[in-house]
């Protein structure tokens, strides 16, 4: 038992600002669907609408069978919330926060134990502690286990991994796998690209439009050219004369090495050339290697083209 | 770049709360140019440890000098001579782009003359002329943090404390932000930074990883990968925090 | 609902602060009214300009001494001599009785006495002006009884009859009353219900399947109890440190409150419905609530001093009503009957503002 969604031509203005554009998707029962984007893309925005705190300036979506405008009671019956700033009750214990969410949905900590096991036994020796007190995992992992305690079909987390640290991001996600295995379906929002590899389909949404949505691997698989990664001496340096020499827009730096997307189809050609070109200009160390694009890379692409479109 | 002039000396800095140690018998350097990354879990001990650096509270014990001063006898000295921004606190939001300058370029002494021209000078760079007399409540994340980051160092600061400055701003503002530091590096400003993306973790010349309290590595991203035999930052950071 | 009464209760209790002011309050409040900002006055010197000098003016003289509030520093003889009285700086007021005060009381059924008061200090003289023509009054009034059935040409303050020993405290309580029951009920909820907006918590009960009114309720019930609190500590201070007694029914001043705390509380529900951050709703609460129920519903100054234009304000105030209805309960003793306009008028308007507060309270967050 699960819940798809339908989302038709939503959109969303706040006075003279325009929030959401026409965003239309659908998400599969019992899939984790990520968006992925930079604060202010909209995934907020989208999110209220869906739990049917804000109503769409134009568009409708449905959350299984129920509309998320005429049908508000039902949905806020069915479907678990995390909203972005965690809504924990700083002055109240862990216990405390826990007792009160189960309570407002006609449930206690008892009844629903055994939902939240996995969650709650990390935060459990903690939980006389005020919810203040905690760090930001443990506070996520309490705002997790805040949402689920009235058993909803449809969990919906926005940024619950902003701000913590890689390990506490590793272990939540750990956490949302075995949410998804009882038929949870889950749409969680997040700014860090490298956790778009972790969903089963992803909306890459940027400036309320989406640029992208697909499995991820195919979003990679799309990715137009060919990626090669290149590093030198002077790296501040190289970036711009990448830039200049290779005549590309597609320059980003990436880690340790500069990320350009060729421009002809011929890659040895591509690597042989750019090589010339820099040691001309003086740099030493040069390494170039194709690699295969990740879906920060494919982000990049997509909002250049944009940006270019735009 | 002089690579031995240190900005940041840090001998067994300990810091305690009550019996709870925040940071135990801490001990690195800054070098004059250099970036810096500072990595840890949360409630790793990291705010904490920039707070001391910052002068804003002092070492239980220990030895930490900031650009020449002592830390917890000449707090005020080692603040006149740091920028500091980071994501939850950097501008106000109710003051147009030209007042944010005016107000912080007063509170570190600058004259009016100075403030004029260092705020046509940064917004020249950052192509953001035409938003001077705009409210910032009205400017997108990414640039704000790119303003905020001017800010900071507009009174050219030995060193600048970053504290998750990119947190939730779009990947090629991002990418921008970084070039603006390397740029300030390259001028012989400092820069200390913290973040939570791993990826930017390797654009530091050094990091730190801090766990419980201690530094538990020390190295370039390019030795502590080799170090404890995995490929990317995220790894190292793992197997350390974990 | 008793899970959410019990997070606010929570709440109330883990920010000690803010319920040692709450607790704190009504305690200084009435303190403070009671002793230190006392209208009450001692040994006043006074000078009296007998131009009579019969067995009336002699006896007047004799209560205003006797009184204890009045203090008797010289007899003066001519008109001329009053400036010099006041100038040397000791007496604050000057009691001149006419010629022929008895015969012209006897025959015409009215005399004059004028007090010319030192002005300097106007709260001062205003005291002493409202003790001795309460004083003279008592006289006139016993005198009358004994002479004629004419009226007698004095005005009488009525608040003397109930407030025989003119103690100002007994003035100040039904008014701290209501300042307090407003605060705490309007002022805190808004502060309460605008706080889960601040932090996002409200976002999550929006989404519950909890319905408005009880997310309403949940949120107000613990400041009935606390006002109810604030209320009996304020009584048992009035009755055991003031020796000031409730007059009429406990029950039926309890009664009363309880719907004036339920108004306040609408009032509160409706200031947090138009406020977007804590600060807004406790700027609002201080001059929408506060200043008004200070000023202008007659618990220090009153209203019938005022231009006539405030004194149309006040009507509106839902608090001047209260306080006519606290004075008649507790100073007076009278029944419901004496003031079943004030009370409907109350019930009406907390009508109109649990009205308005269900109406603007906002299912969504737009």
């Amino acid at each position: 038992m699960s819940v798809h969604i339908n989302i038709n031509k939503i959109c969303k203005s706040y006075d003279d600002v325009e929030a959401l554009k026409d965003i239309t998707l659908s998400i599969n029962a019992g899939e984790i669907f990520g968006f992925i984007g930079p604060d202010g893309a909209g995934k907020t925005s989208l999110f209220r609408i869906l739990t049917s705190l804000l109503i769409p300036t134009s568009g409708t979506a449905t959350v299984g069978d129920y509309d998320v405008v005429k049908d508000y009671k039902k949905i806020r019956q069915s479907t678990g919330y995390m909203p972005g700033r965690f809504s924990l009750y700083l002055d109240l214990t862990v216990e405390e926060n826990l007792n009160f969410y189960a309570s407002i949905f006609n449930t206690s900590l008892k009844e629903n134990y055994d939902l939240i096991k996995d969650i709650y036994i990390q935060i459990e020796p903690f939980k006389k502690r005020r919810a203040g007190d905690l760090s930001g995992g443990m506070k996520q992992k309490l705002a997790l286990s805040c949402a689920l305690i009235h058993s909803p079909k449809l969990i919906i987390l926005d940024e619950p991994t902003t701000g913590v640290d890689a390990v506490s991001r590793m272990e939540f996600w750990e956490l949302l796998k075995k949410m998804q295995k009882r038929g949870i379906t889950i749409i969680v929002s997040t700014p860090y690209m490298d956790e778009a590899a972790l969903c089963d389909h992803v909306a890459l949404i940027q400036g309320g439009k989406l640029l992208a949505v697909d499995k991820p691997e195919n979003i990679v698989k799309s990715f137009k050219g060919s990626l090669f990664a290149v590093s030198a001496n002077n790296m501040h340096k190289l970036i711009y004369d990448l830039d200049n020499l290779m005549n590309t827009s597609n320059v980003f730096r990436f880690g340790e090495t500069i990320h350009i997307t060729s421009n002809i189809d011929d890659d040895l050609l591509y690597t042989e050339n750019a090589h010339k070109h820099l040691s001309e200009s003086g740099y030493h160390n040069i390494t170039i290697n194709r690699v295969e694009p990740v879906i920060e890379d494919c982000f990049l692409a997509l909002m250049d083209q944009d940006m270019v479109k735009g | 770049m002089n690579q031995k002039e240190k900005i940041i000396e840090v001998t067994n800095l300990v810091k305690m709360f009550g019996s709870f140690t925040a940071n135990y018998n801490l001990a690195f350097d800054v070098y004059k140019g250099e970036i810096f990354g500072f990595l840890g879990a949360n409630g790793a001990g990291k705010t904490t440890a920039i707070r001391i650096l910052c002068g804003l509270s002092p070492p239980t014990s220990g030895k930490v000098i900031v650009a020449g001063y002592d830390v917890s006898l000449y707090p005020n000295k080692v603040k006149a001579n740091i920028g500091y921004m980071s994501q939850k606190f950097s501008l106000y939001n109710d003051m147009t782009v030209k007042e944010n300058f005016r107000f912080y370029g007063g509170i570190y002494g600058l004259s009016g003359k100075e403030i004029k021209e260092k705020t046509q000078f940064f917004l020249k760079k950052l192509k953001m002329e035409h938003t001077r007399d705009i409210v910032l409540s009205e400017i997108p994340l990414g640039w704000k943090q790119k303003l905020a980051f001017s800010v900071a160092i507009m009174h050219d600061p030995k060193v600048v404390f970053l504290d998750e400055p990119t947190g939730g701003v779009d990947p090629i503002t991002r990418r921008q932000f970084w070039e603006m530091i390397y740029e300030s590096a390259d001028k012989g400003i400092t820069v200390f930074v913290t973040t939570h993306y791993m990826d930017e973790a390797e654009y530091c010349e050094r990091i730190s990883i801090m766990s419980e309290g201690k530094i538990e590595a020390l190295d370039t991203p390019a030795k502590l990968k080799s170090n404890y035999g995995v490929n990317t930052m995220n790894d190292v950071f793992i197997k350390i925090a974990r | 609902m008793r899970a959410f009464i019990k997070k606010e209760f929570f709440h109330i209790f883990r920010d000690y602060r803010s319920m040692v002011i709450l607790f704190g309050m009504p305690l200084v409040m009435v303190l403070l009214f009671g002793f230190a900002i006392t209208n009450d006055i001692t040994n006043a010197r006074i000078a009296i300009l007998d131009n009579s000098k019969d067995i009336v003016t002699h006896q007047i003289t004799q209560k205003l001494i006797s009184s204890g509030y009045f203090l008797l520093e010289k007899n003066i003889t001519s008109q001329n001599d009053i400036e010099e009285a006041f100038t040397q700086g000791k007496i604050k007021a000057v009691m001149v009785f006419e010629p022929d005060f008895a015969r012209k009381l006897k025959t015409e059924a009215q005399a004059g006495v004028q007090i010319i008061l030192d002005a300097s200090e106007p709260n001062t003289a205003s005291i002493i002006n409202a003790y001795a023509s309460g004083i003279i009054n008592t006289y006139s009034l016993v005198l009358m009884k004994g002479l004629s059935d004419l009226p007698v040409k004095i005005n009488v303050e009525s608040n003397m009859y109930y407030n025989p020993e003119v103690k100002s405290v007994y003035m100040f309580v039904p008014g701290i009353i209501t300042v307090l029951l407003m605060l705490v009920s309007a002022m805190m909820t808004s502060i309460s219900i605008t706080r889960e907006k601040e932090m996002g918590t409200m976002e999550a009960l929006l989404v519950s399947p909890l319905k408005p009114y009880q997310i309403i309720i949940g949120k107000v019930m613990p400041y009935v109890v606390l006002s109810f609190i604030n209320l009996i500590i304020i009584l048992l201070l009035a009755r055991f440190v003031f020796h000031m007694p409730v007059q009429g029914s406990l029950i039926l001043l309890l009664s009363e409150s309880l719907l004036f705390i339920i108004m306040s509380l609408a009032l509160g529900i409706l200031i947090s419905t138009a406020s977007k951050t804590q600060q807004q709703a406790m700027l609002l609460s201080m001059f929408a609530l506060m200043l008004p129920t200070i000023l202008l519903s007659g618990f220090i100054f009153p209203i019938k001093n005022m231009p006539l234009i405030l004194q149309y304000i006040s009507h509106i105030m839902p608090s001047k009503w209260f306080i006519i209805i606290v004075k008649n309960i507790m100073l007076k003793g009278t029944g419901i009957g004496y003031f079943w306009k004030e009370t409907l008028i109350i019930s009406g308007m907390t009508l109109f503002f649990i009205g308005m507060s269900i109406k603007k309270f906002k299912i969504r967050l737009e």
